[in-house]
């Protein structure tokens, strides 16, 4: 894992930015990699096998659930899909984590200091 | 998802884990393909956007895992991995642990199935035992059982009650069945109605039996015992409406009671049903056990309180004859003490048990203090291992577990290993215990057993861990780390095992007084004249001979001569002549007042009880018993029914002073007998064992006129010879006894010896438990002891080494060296002294003839074990001052 990537993210972004990104529409591993990485437009730098370890603890808190299935590139893999207590999850990690950012953006803002 | 299918799908979802990983990379490759990467490029740059696969794969299976539980299961790995390092600490741990779990989970399951499990009948807890003492009634005194039920009392109780369910009464016999096979002598039990509903234990076949079956001269009818029932009819339903002949006289079988089945505690052949004639029943024949069962929320007080009221009931509605005063036995002062069943079955062993117990649990502190010892001296060469664990960052609680972990898993093996250990003492005490003792057939390792090793082994690994931890887990690593390669330690180092030390001596020695304690219990009571001399050279067997086969009395003595005389004739037979019942034989006895003619008896009282004997000629000098004064009786005497009569010393002494001055007196049971001129003076006989004093008794003719004479039915043959319990001798003897009759059966075929071990059996058993106790206490002991000496002579062998070399004499270093370990013993000795001297104050039942103080016990114990714990130490130090101080220098 690259220093960076893990120095960057906070506990549970990662976890938020899935759950969120399936939120749209469900995805397998490889396709939520991608997904994750074009949309941060590559500024996050995330190793794709962290992903795992994130949905492994998502899948244990039932917020998401996986089907095996065929891909468009004919390839068995495992489709995530959110369940309703993962959407729930997001909106309260979303709306909490907008408070946070706020209170450090209030902090960094200019001229308070 | 719960716990157990997850851990069942556990290794499926790792499985599907690494595909979805594997499946990833090979998308992410063949994308990196498309866009024009050589296949090697592409592989590479995919594993190193993915990242370090596996340890990823390990950290999403971490999700899923308990990591608390994987860390114990680890710990566990690595602790059996450093016991399989060290085989030979190991084993010694081991074994020291299983042979103390091992003794104690034995004796505790006797203790458990005995002591604390209820009685196996249905709500147990209600069934009393109707239990009365007579203060008022000299001479009751001497009855184990306290006064005893009379018919009338049965009736009186248990028409007039208001505090019990059912209630009845028994008592047990022996009775002859003939027309099977062989002549055979049963273990009858009489039962009155109400006994079977008050133990509510429900037949295994047929009926039980019930009030219908007690009219007199009605229907005769008897129920079998399982194994009487298995062994002469085979278990078949059909023994059920057949008869049986007991005593001459056929009974229909109505029902078969369930396997183990007892009265109390009374194993039988047969059960026959009371029946008494009601209208002629008198006050007395205080012969029978009462038994009952409580009616729901009555306490034992409301009980006794519902007896008490009834005896003036009892009195006023019969009495003892004509003329005779029913009152008379308000002078007994009869007192209801009904006690639970249970404590009835259970008896005085109770306390042996405890004692036992509580020896055994001296010993596994012995065994645990040895295992700490040998964790010391491990955790000591540790030290590095352990400090360098917690530099690299181990917390102090991890590495507090690792070391309890290791230990309580060694006491865990040790259990195991200590259980089978168990399974097979079990069998040893069942085996070696006294035969009396009560629920035998209980005894089982059951879950409160396994329990109990769980719960010991648990807790002593938990001990004998502790210490090494809290020595050494609290130190910092930098001190333990800077100890490294010095081996000259500190003195603090050793006080722990010190203390170890002290502690064993003590307990050794508090083992080692009680075990010397009942080895002079034992001499105490071999040197006690019983009454009887030479017992392994004693035969004997009990004979009866019922009415319905022999229906005049004289006929019976004259049968029981003739059968005296056969014996007589066999080879090597020096003589023979019979009882009512041998001493210590166990059979209840006849009890009754006698009164000498030169005394006056003021109205209202009643003289002591005495017990009473039926005696043949010749059977004071066949089995060894002295006449002190004046002669026996003669056969002349028995069958000219002359008024002649023996009283023991210990009576005439009471009566007259002196055993010559009884000689010439007259005595007589009551006025309808005539007055019976004492001939003899015997010398006492310990009749209830060796412990107990020696009742007075009287020994009257086997036939006598008057008061409850007749002739005696059944009696006890003894037969003094050299051939006393061989087969050869009792297939003769068997035939002399078919020569008089084929239809008479022998029953307790047994040598005196047998008796008298039997009436041994509780001080033996005790004195062979304590004894193991303390030779396995003794040798811990000196391991104990062995083993800190010479580790600390290892330790200080430099330090010798460099007193040896600036000249200090050998003679001087090995003083200094035994000086310590005998300082450290007579500390040990000192405690251990003061413990027991107020322990053994526990056992003064346990004991005869010695007191539990007693001077020569102590003093000789503490001089053994001072003696022994000094050689212990006596070798390691011989071998530090061999070395060669060079040697011992350069060791560093």
């Amino acid at each position: 894992m690259t220093k960076a990537a893990q120095r960057d993210l906070f506990p549970g972004a990662l976890e938020m930015m899935i759950l969120r990104t399936l939120k749209r529409q469900q995805l397998h591993g490889y396709a939520l990699a991608q997904h994750i990485k074009r949309a941060s437009d590559d500024v996050l730098q995330i190793e794709e096998g962290s992903l795992y370890p994130a949905l492994q603890r998502l899948l244990k808190q039932n917020l998401v659930k996986a089907e095996w299935a065929t891909s468009s590139t004919n390839r068995r893999v495992r489709i995530y899909k959110l369940t309703a207590a993962g959407a729930k999850h997001l909106e309260r990690e979303v709306s909490s984590f907008e408070r946070m950012l706020e209170g450090i953006t209030r902090v960094l803002a200019p001229g308070e200091l | 998802m719960n716990w157990l299918s997850q851990l069942l799908s556990r290794r499926r979802l790792y499985r599907e884990l690494s595909e979805e990983m594997q499946s990833h990379l090979d998308e992410k490759i063949e994308q990196l393909v498309a866009d024009g990467m050589s296949r090697e490029e592409a592989r590479y740059a995919a594993l190193r956007e993915f990242g370090n696969v596996g340890l990823l794969e390990e950290k999403s299976r971490d999700v899923w895992a308990w990591p608390r539980i994987e860390n114990l299961l680890s710990d566990i790995r690595y602790g059996l991995r450093a016991l399989r390092k060290n085989p030979l600490f190991t084993i010694v741990a081991l074994l020291t642990i299983a042979i103390g779990v091992g003794a104690n989970t034995s004796v505790f399951a006797v203790l458990n199935s005995v002591l604390l499990r209820p009685l196996s009948y249905p709500k147990s807890d209600e069934l009393v035992a109707l239990h009365q003492i007579a203060p008022g009634a000299a001479g009751l005194a001497d009855f184990e059982n306290g006064l005893l039920l009379s018919p009338s009392m049965y009736f009186t109780y248990a028409e007039h009650n208001c505090t019990f369910q059912s209630l009845g009464i028994w008592t047990a016999g022996i009775s002859n069945v003939t027309g099977l096979s062989e002549p055979e002598q049963v273990r009858t039990i009489f039962v009155s109605d109400g006994v079977l509903r008050a133990l509510n234990v429900p037949p295994a076949v047929g009926r039980w039996l019930s009030q219908s079956d007690q009219v007199p001269h009605g229907p005769e009818r008897v129920m079998l015992s399982y194994g009487y029932w298995q062994r002469r009819f085979g278990g078949t339903q059909t023994a059920v409406g057949q008869n049986i002949m007991l005593d001459s006289r056929p009974r229909e079988i109505i029902g078969v009671m369930p396997k183990g089945f007892q009265i109390v505690s009374q194993d039988f052949d047969v059960m026959v049903p009371f029946a008494f004639e009601r209208n002629n029943l008198s006050l007395a024949g205080f012969g029978n056990y009462g038994i009952a069962r409580l009616k729901p929320g009555i306490t034992i007080s409301q009980a006794n309180a519902d007896m008490a009221r009834m005896l003036p009931i009892w009195m006023d509605s019969w009495s003892n004859g004509p003329g005779q005063d029913s009152h008379i036995y308000e002078t007994w002062k009869i007192t209801p003490t009904i006690h639970p069943l249970k404590q009835e079955v259970i008896g005085n062993i109770g306390e042996l048990l405890w004692v036992v117990m509580g020896t055994i649990g001296v010993v596994m502190l012995i065994a645990c203090a040895n295992v700490t010892n040998l964790l010391l001296v491990r955790v000591e060469a540790r030290q590095q291992e352990l400090a360098l664990r917690a530099a690299l960052g181990a917390g102090w609680a991890r590495i507090v577990r690792i070391l309890l972990l290791e230990s309580v898993m060694l006491a865990m093996l040790g259990g195991l290993v200590g259980m089978a250990l168990a399974y097979a003492g079990v069998r040893l005490l069942v085996a070696m215990g006294p035969s009396n003792l009560p629920r035998l057939n209980e005894i089982s390792l059951d879950g409160r057993t396994v329990g109990f090793t769980l719960i010991v082994s648990v807790l002593s690994g938990l001990f004998f861990g502790l210490i090494p931890v809290l020595k050494y887990a609290g130190r910092g690593p930098a001190a333990a780390l800077r100890s490294e390669g010095r081996t000259t330690i500190g003195r603090e180092r050793h006080s722990a095992r010190n203390l170890l030390v002290i502690g064993q001596v003590a307990m050794a020695l508090i083992l080692l007084v009680s075990a010397g304690l009942m080895i002079r219990t034992f001499r105490a009571l071999r040197t006690v004249d019983p009454g009887f001399s030479d017992p392994q050279h004693l035969q004997l067997l009990r004979i009866s001979i019922p009415d319905s086969m022999v229906a005049e009395p004289e006929r019976v003595t004259r049968m029981q001569n003739e059968i005296l005389n056969k014996f007589a004739a066999i080879r090597e037979v020096k003589s023979a002549g019979f009882i009512t019942e041998m001493p210590m034989e166990g059979f209840e006895s006849g009890w009754d007042q006698i009164f000498a003619e030169d005394r006056v008896y003021p109205a209202g009282t009643i003289p002591p009880l005495r017990l009473y004997k039926h005696i043949a000629p010749g059977l004071l000098q066949t089995v060894g018993t002295k006449l002190v004064a004046g002669r026996d009786i003669t056969w002349n005497e028995v069958y000219g029914i002359r008024p002649v009569v023996m009283i023991s010393e210990n009576l005439a002494r009471e009566m007259w002073g002196t055993p010559s001055a009884a000689i010439g007196k007259y005595v007589r049971e009551d006025p309808g007998m005539p007055w019976h001129e004492v001939i003899g003076v015997v010398q006492d006989v310990r009749e209830r064992g060796i412990q107990e004093k020696a009742p007075e008794i009287v020994y009257w003719a086997p036939m006598v006129k008057g008061g409850f004479g007749g002739a005696m039915r059944t009696v006890t043959f003894a037969i003094r010879s050299r051939r006393a319990g061989t087969e050869s001798f009792l297939n003769e003897i068997r035939e002399a006894v078919w020569s008089v009759n084929s239809n008479l059966p022998l029953a307790s075929v047994r040598t005196m010896q047998q008796v008298y071990d039997k009436s041994l059996a509780r001080t033996s058993f005790t004195l062979v438990m304590l004894g193991a106790a303390a030779a396995m206490a003794l040798s811990l002991g000196i391991i104990g002891i062995y083993g800190v000496m010479s580790y600390t002579v290892s330790q200080r062998q430099r330090e010798i080494g460099i007193r040896l070399a600036l000249g200090a004499q050998h003679g001087h270093v090995l003083q200094m060296i035994l000086q310590q370990g005998t300082k450290l013993t007579l500390l040990g000795v000192a405690i251990g002294i003061g413990a027991a001297l107020g322990l053994t104050r526990l056992m003064t039942h346990l004991l005869f003839g010695v007191s539990a103080n007693d001077p020569l016990t102590f003093a000789a114990v503490s001089g053994l074990l001072t003696l022994i714990a000094v050689l212990a130490c006596y070798i390691p130090a011989r071998r530090a001052i061999a070395v060669d101080p060079v040697v011992a220098l350069r060791y560093e």
